[in-house]
C-alpha cells in the first residue's frame, strides 16, 4: 500500500493534526514504508479467529453509580491555557 | 555507596550508618557532576527530595519504615506526580504541572522511597533509542555515542550510571526490557493488569504497564513489590492479591524447564548476542535446569500487528491533547480547527505523529476489519503460541534484543528498521505476559541483555530465576567506569 500526497491530508484532517505541505512527501513515504510492513499480516489465515479484545481475557469491571471525586475545577484549571468563569475558552464556533 | 542493593542501603538507614538525607544529597551530587553528559533526566526535584528524606528519617527512627524508605528513585516523567511537570518527553506537556499523582506514584510514595527526580524518555514512549524527547537524546552510560535504547532510555542510563537506586519504567513493546539490555541492567515488565495504569499517561493501553529498572533481581523484588497492586481507578487493573517477591527468591532450580523459542535465534540476530545468550542458558543448566527447544510459531507477525494496535489506541489517547484544557496552544488560532490542528502540529514530535496518522488510518472508515480486526486475530494467534509453550515449559529464554546498543543517529531517519529492534520483546506485550531482562557477558564492553518470559503473574518465578543467575554470576555487577 503507497500514499500519496493527498492521503496525508485527508488523514491529517482526520487526525486533526497540522502536517506542513514540505513535510508532506517525506510523511507519506514514511507511513508507506510501515504499511508495506504490516502487510505481511495478509499472508494469515485468520479465518474463524477471535479477535482478541483483552490480554487476560475479562470484562470490564463495573463500579456502583455514585460521585467518588471531589470538586477540584480550579485547581484543573489553573494549567488550562485559556480559561474565564470557570469555562475553558476557545476561538468563536458560533457566529 | 552507589553499588549497594536496596537491601544493604535499608540496612544501614536502619543501623545509622547514614541517613536518608545524606545518601539522597549523594545522588543529588551525582547527578549534578555526572549528568551533563547522560541527559537521563528531564527534572530534577532536589528541594523536595531532601524534604522527602528528612520525613524518611524520621519515620525510620520510629520504627514504622517499609522496605524502601529513605531509598532515592527516579521516575520516568510520563508518570503524573503532583505539583511537579510531567512532561512525558513532550513539548506538547512542557508546561504541564500534573495535578495528581500517578497509582504507581502514590505507592512509592507510600513505600517511603524518596524521588530524586524525573528521567528522559522518547516522546510519548514512542521509540526505542530514546531520540524521539522533546529534551534530547539520552547517552549510553558505557559508551556516550551510542543510544540508551527506549523508550525508559533516561530510566536505564540512570540507573546504569548510578544516578540513583532505582527508577520506574513503562513498556509496551519492550520499554523496558530493551534499555535495560542495553544498559546492563535489569528490568522487569509485569503482566497487564499487575501494576495500576491511573495516571501512567497512556500510549497504548492495551499494552502499557509500569515496571521497575534496577541494577539486581532482588533490587526489582523490593520495587515491585512496592508498585503492584490493585487499584480501582484503573479499569483493567487486576484485583489478586500481591505476593512477597522476596519469598521464594532463592529457590532452587534443579528441574525447571527452560523452553528456548527456535525463532528467537534465528536471521537477524547478531551472533556474538547469540554467544552471551547461549553462555547464560549454559550457566542455567549447570544448576540442574533442563532446556527444551519450542516454537513460537508467529514471531514474524508481532510487530507488524503491533505496528496497528499500538498506533490505533494511541492515535485514540492522544486525541485528548488539543490545545484546550491543558498542554501546548498554538499562537493566535484562526477558529477552532486551526486551534486544534497547529497545537497539536506544533506539540508533537515526527514519530509521534507518524503514529497518530498510521493509527487514523487504521481505524477509519472502509480500513477498520483489514488492519485492526485482522490485527486482533493475529493478536490471538500469537497469543495462544505462548500458551502453548507454557504446557511445556515454566519459563522461555532467549536475547532481549538483537544487537548491543546502536549509534545515536544510526536508525533516526528510518522508522522501520528501528521498529525491529523491538522483535523479540512485543509478542509479550500482546499476549500480556510479564517478561525481564536481565545483563549477561557483554560483547566488546557493550552490555547484552537476557530475556525471561513467564506466565501469567509469575513475576516470582521470573525473580527467582533470574536472581539465581546473579548469585551464580558477576554479569549484573559490571559497572560503567566513567561513572565510577
Amino acid at each position: 500500500m503507497s500514499l500519496e500526497r493527498s492521503d496525508v491530508e485527508k488523514i491529517a484532517h482526520l487526525a486533526r493534526l497540522a502536517v506542513s505541505g514540505d513535510e508532506l512527501d517525506a510523511v507519506a513515504s514514511d507511513l508507506s514504508n510501515i504499511l508495506g510492513l504490516v502487510e505481511q499480516m495478509n499472508s494469515v489465515d485468520t479465518q474463524g479467529v477471535t479477535p482478541m479484545a483483552h490480554p487476560l481475557h475479562m470484562s470490564q469491571r463495573l463500579r456502583d453509580d455514585a460521585v467518588t471525586e471531589t470538586d477540584q475545577r480550579d485547581y484543573f484549571q489553573s494549567i488550562a491555557p485559556a480559561t474565564e468563569n470557570g469555562l475553558y475558552l476557545v476561538p468563536k464556533v458560533i457566529e | 555507596m552507589q553499588d549497594k542493593s536496596i537491601s544493604d542501603l535499608a540496612a544501614g538507614l536502619r543501623s545509622g550508618e547514614y541517613t536518608s538525607v545524606e545518601l539522597t544529597q549523594h545522588y543529588l551530587d551525582r547527578i549534578g557532576r555526572y549528568d551533563e553528559r547522560l541527559n537521563s533526566f528531564v527534572t530534577v526535584t532536589g528541594e523536595s527530595a531532601l524534604a522527602a528524606a528528612k520525613v524518611a528519617d524520621a519515620r525510620l527512627k520510629s520504627g514504622d519504615a517499609p522496605a524502601l524508605t529513605g531509598i532515592p528513585i527516579a521516575n520516568k516523567d510520563i508518570f503524573c506526580t503532583d505539583g511537579v511537570r510531567t512532561s512525558c518527553g513532550s513539548r506538547m506537556l512542557d508546561n504541564f504541572i500534573a495535578p495528581y499523582d500517578a497509582g504507581v506514584i502514590s505507592r512509592l510514595k507510600d513505600s517511603g522511597s524518596v524521588m530524586l527526580g524525573k528521567t528522559n524518555m522518547d516522546e510519548f514512549a514512542m521509540g526505542s533509542s530514546n531520540e524521539t524527547s522533546f529534551y534530547g537524546p539520552v547517552r549510553n552510560p558505557w559508551d556516550t555515542g551510542l543510544v540508551p535504547g527506549g523508550s525508559s532510555g533516561g530510566s536505564a542510563a540512570a540507573v546504569a550510571a548510578g544516578l540513583c537506586v532505582a527508577a520506574t519504567g513503562t513498556d509496551t513493546g519492550g520499554s523496558i526490557r530493551q534499555p535495560a539490555a542495553l544498559c546492563g541492567i535489569t528490568g522487569l515488565k509485569p503482566t497487564y493488569g499487575r501494576v495500576s495504569r491511573f495516571g501512567m499517561i497512556a500510549f497504548a493501553s492495551s499494552l502499557d504497564q509500569g515496571g521497575p529498572m534496577t541494577r539486581s533481581a532482588e533490587d526489582a523484588a523490593h520495587m515491585l513489590q512496592a508498585m503492584a497492586g490493585f487499584d480501582q481507578r484503573d479499569s483493567t487493573c487486576v484485583d489478586q492479591p500481591v505476593p512477597d517477591y522476596l519469598a521464594g527468591i532463592d529457590a532452587d532450580l534443579k528441574g525447571l524447564k527452560i523452553g528456548l523459542p527456535k525463532e528467537y535465534f534465528g536471521e537477524g540476530l547478531s551472533a556474538e548476542v547469540a554467544a552471551s545468550v547461549e553462555d547464560a542458558i549454559d550457566a542455567y543448566r549447570d544448576m540442574g535446569a533442563e532446556v527444551v527447544e519450542i516454537s513460537l510459531p508467529n514471531t514474524d507477525l508481532a510487530v507488524p500487528v503491533y505496528y496497528v494496535v499500538a498506533p490505533a489506541e494511541c492515535s485514540s489517547n492522544l486525541a485528548r491533547f488539543d490545545g484546550v484544557r491543558f498542554g501546548h496552544r498554538c499562537e493566535n488560532p484562526r477558529d477552532l480547527e486551526d486551534l486544534y490542528k497547529r497545537s497539536r502540529g506544533e506539540g508533537f514530535g515526527a514519530e509521534v505523529k507518524r503514529r497518530i496518522l498510521i493509527g487514523t488510518y487504521a481505524l477509519s472508515a472502509g480500513y477498520y476489519d483489514a488492519y485492526y480486526l485482522k490485527a486482533q486475530q493475529i493478536r490471538h494467534q500469537i497469543s495462544d503460541d505462548f500458551a502453548q509453550a507454557f504446557q511445556q515449559v515454566d519459563v522461555i529464554m532467549g536475547p532481549t534484543a538483537p544487537t548491543t546498543a546502536f549509534a545515536i543517529g544510526e536508525k533516526a531517519d528510518d522508522p522501520v528498521s528501528m521498529y525491529l529492534s523491538d522483535i523479540y520483546t512485543i509478542a509479550v506485550n500482546l499476549a500480556g505476559l510479564p517478561g525481564m531482562s536481565i545483563p549477561v557477558k557483554p560483547v566488546d564492553g557493550k552490555p547484552v541483555g537476557l530475556q525471561i518470559i513467564g506466565n501469567y503473574f509469575q513475576e516470582s518465578k521470573l525473580l527467582n530465576v533470574a536472581h539465581r543467575l546473579q548469585m551464580a554470576t558477576d554479569w549484573h555487577q559490571a559497572r560503567p567506569e566513567a561513572f565510577s
